[in-house]
């Protein structure tokens, strides 16, 4: 299955150049999107996404759904690129050793239960 | 705003009930709280009823009509999915049926059947309340969602796993005396400290558990209770529902619910009531972190002083303000579309006086109640009075 949008957004991260969407009015948003989640506007351009980002929350998780079964214990984050936040998995940090404000850079691995695409912040 | 009267209400056992459909489940609430009301079969001319994940767990959709013919009714029908609050909404649209003048009874409620699944299966499907591509794909579960809100509750407010424990103490503590729930039993302070981890920092004791259970209320407007003399003690004098941004990384916010703020604001206004005026709440924990930023978002406290509230001794059975004297969904547990429509039951029992927690609000006269779905993307908020 195929999700138009949020599949080029994938590939673009793996390949070093992640991108987002901003409005006129500065609103960074991530595709597909027809119309700014925040002020509604139509004209939303394609920007590159900053190389890094600090973790704004963090949580090791140890009970996973099937799709991520094999991958516990494993740490994920909202992290903060500054015009949009991103979601994913935290490796290459003890999990002792996570903490808020961490700065970290994206890319795409695999899920160790299903080979997958996972977004994957790792220390800067 | 017009008061609608709640004629009756009906709940079934919650807990682990694997072998039992869905649709019997909704039967037995409805049909309880249709004899608690009194009111005709024939009277009642619609049915809002909330289910969230009945397609994964029974391969059942279109569970409106279903549910109606095994309540014994033959009107329209109509079930809303809105993750958590899907019983919620069910009832705010049976509400507004009434007061727009639409309608003079409907029932409401919800159910849900949920442990004739593996613990991975309803992990997997409590999963889809969160965002697909952003949230789930990148490991979010629905404990793991909360964890990350209660992280960031802690690095800006600050708190511990103590406080948290205190409420599951406190909703497990409540929940002894009442027949309807699924742990009627107490938890230590410590035996939440040391349940297992889940998703750091929430542990086992800070989730609620799997369930299966159903509720139902008759709504009546005020025209007919009089005219039909129906003892209708209890009233929904407050409505409000409010939304926010589906993703967690799109919010405003990672430790604040501001759409359980519009929510309240709205029924409030509505009831023509303040926070202040609040005597005992029932609100959405699923989570114990859950209770902290619902007691924020309603107005009992300022953001990052809710943590405390149960250790503090504020929210327990003998506090100013008793908070899910029902046991929480953390206690009496949370099959998922049925909770908004318990909260109404429990509240509306606590504040006729036939709850068997009565006796700790006596004198409680305006109670409310806060359903969520997600986590937060939905909240819907109502205020119930005695009105006679």
């Amino acid at each position: 299955m195929a999700d138009s949008g949020y599949d080029e957004w994938i590939d673009a991260i793996d390949a070093g150049e992640g991108t987002y969407l901003e409005c006129p009015e500065g609103h960074g948003s991530l595709p597909p999107r027809r119309t700014c989640p925040h002020c509604g506007a139509l004209e939303l351009t394609e920007k590159p996404l900053p190389e890094s980002g600090t973790i704004e929350t963090f949580s090791v998780v140890h009970v996973a759904s099937p799709s991520f079964a094999d991958d516990t214990p494993y740490a994920t984050a909202v992290v903060d690129f500054g015009p949009v936040r991103l979601t994913g998995v935290v490796r290459g940090v003890e999990f002792d050793d996570l903490d808020v404000g961490t700065s970290v850079g994206v890319g795409i691995e695999e899920s160790e239960t299903t080979g997958q695409p996972v977004v994957v912040f790792r220390p800067r | 705003m017009t008061a609608v009267r709640v004629a009756g209400v009906g709940l079934t056992h919650f807990g682990r009930h694997p072998d039992r459909t869905g649709r019997d489940l909704f039967a037995e609430a409805a049909l309880a709280a249709r004899e608690d009301s009194g009111v005709p079969r024939e009277d009642v001319e619609a049915l809002h009823y909330g289910n969230f994940m009945g397609a994964l767990a029974e391969r059942q959709a279109h569970q409106g009509p279903l549910v109606a013919e095994a309540a014994g009714l033959s009107c329209p029908a109509t079930r809303y999915e809105q993750a958590c609050a899907s019983a919620g909404v069910a009832a705010r649209q049976g509400l507004k049926s009434i007061r727009n003048g639409e309608n003079d009874v409907v029932l409401v409620g919800g159910m849900e059947r949920m442990t004739n699944l593996e613990t991975a299966g309803v992990t997997e499907s409590l999963a889809i309340a969160a965002d697909e591509l952003y949230e789930v794909r990148a490991g979010i579960t629905f404990p793991g969602a909360y964890a990350l809100m209660a992280q960031a509750y802690f690095s800006q407010y600050g708190g511990s796993r103590e406080d948290l424990a205190h409420i599951a103490a406190k909703n497990h503590h409540n929940a002894v005396n009442n027949e309807y729930a699924q742990y009627q039993r107490e938890v230590t302070v410590e035996d939440a400290l040391d349940s297992p981890p889940v998703a750091e920092p929430l542990h086992l004791f800070d989730a609620c558990p799997i369930t299966d259970g159903a509720s139902a209320l008759v709504l009546v407007s005020e025209e007919y209770a009089e005219e039909h003399d129906v003892d209708a003690p209890v009233a929904i004098t407050g409505s409000g529902q409010g939304g926010d941004k589906m993703a967690l990384q799109d919010r405003a916010h990672l430790a604040q619910t501001p759409a359980a703020t519009k929510a309240a604001d709205e029924a409030y206004a509505d009831a023509g009531r303040s926070p202040e005026d609040i005597e005992v709440a029932e609100v959405h924990d699923c989570f114990t972190i859950a209770e902290v930023l619902a007691l924020e978002s309603v107005g009992f406290y300022e953001p990052g002083a809710a943590i405390g509230a149960a250790r503090r001794g504020e929210t327990t059975r003998d506090g100013d303000r008793p908070v899910n004297l029902s046991g929480g969904l953390k206690a009496k547990g949370h099959p998922v579309g049925a909770t908004g429509g318990s909260q109404l039951v429990e509240m509306t029992r606590l504040l006729r006086g036939d709850h068997p927690n009565s006796d700790a609000v006596a004198d409680a006269e305006i109670g409310l109640t806060h359903n969520a779905g997600g986590t937060v993307a939905s909240a819907v908020v109502h205020v119930l009075e005695v009105v006679n």
